[in-house]
């Protein structure tokens, strides 16, 4: 299987692993996205605490979310290896740089992602780690013969605090900025750079990477400003 | 003919142990010079001063040998896109400048003196399979071969690179994937050469690594500087043909 190691030792299987860990996270952030904006529904917390016990609970969705983290942490160490290595390979660095060949973003990915992994530890260590290890009030709804766990009042305290909102618009930012690079690159790490579809690509994830961060963003500052 | 007076920051190393540092020169050049010729007048200025001149590459002149490499206020090949240092005139350029010239900076290209580099990095990676193994014979009759015009297009543009590494020179990572890719692509999209496609790119890819050039993050300042306008295109049919070679054809390397 030398052939294996081979490949994914080499430039490119290193990039492809990047590029299809990248894809997987963006998926991800759709279905999260999806299941979050149910907390702006009007009604206490409970088609959110609903959905939560849900997430928490399905073994498909238990053994999908070990899959997630392996691939954020496989995404992030790839990352900043490469980053690391590009920047031996590079050696000195010029005494001008105009900087007006390529995108901040393309430059400056691995720091991008470092602000996002940050925001991820604090995001995870709020909900995450007192979902599974704290204490979280119990709540029974009608029409629901278990009881769940009151993860919309979490909610509703974290986002009362204003440096937690700075923090999620902080990540957020990062997140978009990584993604406006990112979504076409990863395209063009698997080779598909075509005439017809890569404008479309482009577009789609320009798109993209300015609605999700945006959509996520609303409910911190909805919850900081209204509830 | 209109005088320009330069203030030149020139990048001075007497080796590869050399640490380096730059030194300022005054020199007295026209706008129609090339910057070629503009080094010329300084060399010739610091050789009757009985000083070093400053270590340049150059062959042709005239943009297609890819010697003439150096970095110009921070650009590969100067400001102007899609030409070479010989091709850049000095027009481009105000009387009262100051221009700071710099070598390619990348591991795999280590300065031998002053702006010069050793590209030998490029020679391994052609030797590693950047060529057609048998004898293609005479010149063909124009359509002995039919082959689509926009696949011939596609090839000879990416033959049109020089391998004067201002790709890697521009990459931020050092990345040589333009240049391994052009040299794919413009043998791999052709009857003659798309016999060892398969073998060829993993070849290239393994020696490109090999030599120590960074990873492509898809920045896109390599096509940016390219005085050939090379496209990321090819880098794409490089990933594609690369992954296809290793999964689906019988090639090891
Ligand atoms: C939800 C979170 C994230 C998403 C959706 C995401 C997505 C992506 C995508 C699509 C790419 C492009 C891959 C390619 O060029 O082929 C990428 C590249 C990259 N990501 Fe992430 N990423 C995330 C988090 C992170 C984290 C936490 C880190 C590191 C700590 C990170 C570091 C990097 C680096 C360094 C690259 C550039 C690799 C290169 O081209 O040289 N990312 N990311
Ligand atoms: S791809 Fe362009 S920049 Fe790179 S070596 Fe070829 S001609 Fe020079
Ligand atoms: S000297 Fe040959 S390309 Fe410039």
């Amino acid at each position: 299987m030398s052939w294996v190691s081979n490949f994914l030792t080499s430039s490119i299987g290193k990039k492809l692993i990047m590029s299809l860990t990248g894809l997987f996270l963006i998926s991800f952030l759709v279905v999260h996205l999806a299941g979050n904006l149910q907390l702006l529904a009007n009604d206490g917390g409970k088609s959110f605490n609903v959905y939560a016990y849900f997430m928490t609970h399905n073994p498909f969705i238990k053994t999908i979310s070990f899959g997630l983290y392996a691939g954020i942490l496989l995404h992030a160490i790839q990352g900043i290896l490469i980053a690391l290595k590009n920047r031996s390979a590079k050696g000195s660095r010029y005494a001008v740089s105009t900087g007006a060949n390529a995108s901040f973003a393309s430059k400056n990915m691995a720091l991008l992602g470092t602000l996002i992994f940050a925001f991820l530890l604090i995001h995870m260590g709020d909900f995450w780690f007192k979902m599974k290890f704290g204490a979280v009030d119990m709540v029974a709804y009608d029409g629901i013969d278990y009881k769940v766990q009151d993860l919309y009042d979490k909610v509703l305290t974290s986002f009362k605090n204003p440096l937690v909102v700075v923090a999620y618009l902080v990540g957020l930012i990062a997140l978009a900025l990584h993604l406006l690079h990112g979504f076409q690159s990863a395209f063009q790490t698997l080779g598909l750079n075509h005439k017809k579809y890569t404008p479309f690509i482009k577009g789609m994830g320009v798109i993209f990477s300015i609605l999700v961060p945006i959509a996520y963003a609303i409910i911190p500052i909805y919850f900081f400003l209204f509830k | 003919m209109s005088d320009m007076n330069l203030t030149l920051k020139v990048w001075r190393q007497k080796n590869n142990n050399d640490s380096g540092r730059f030194e300022s020169y005054q020199v007295a050049a026209n706008e129609h010079m090339s910057f070629l010729e503009m080094l010329d007048v300084l060399n010739q200025t610091l050789i009757e001063k009985k000083e070093e001149p400053v270590a340049f590459e150059h062959d042709c002149r005239e943009g297609i040998c890819g010697a003439c490499s150096m970095v110009i206020n921070g650009r590969p090949h100067g400001p102007q896109g899609g030409t070479t240092t010989c091709q850049l005139h000095m027009r481009h350029f105000k009387s009262g400048d100051t221009i700071t010239i710099e070598p390619w900076r990348a591991k795999a290209f280590p300065v031998i003196k002053d702006l010069v580099v050793d590209r030998s990095s490029f020679d391994r990676i052609i030797q590693a399979g950047g060529y057609i193994s048998v004898n293609t014979g005479q010149a063909q009759d124009g359509n002995a071969i039919p082959i689509e015009k926009d696949l011939a297009l596609q090839a000879f543009d990416a033959a049109t690179c020089i391998g004067c590494g201002a790709c890697v020179a521009a990459c931020p990572n050092a990345s040589a994937m333009l240049f391994t890719s052009a040299k794919v692509s413009h043998l791999g999209l052709l009857p003659q050469g798309e016999v060892e496609h398969s073998k060829r790119v993993q070849s290239m890819v393994k020696q490109m690594d090999e030599e120590g050039f960074g990873m492509c993050s898809n920045t896109g300042a390599c096509e940016v500087e390219c005085p050939k306008e090379i496209s990321i295109t090819n880098i794409a049919r490089m990933n594609r043909t690369y992954m296809g070679s290793v999964f689906g054809s019988d090639k090891t390397v």
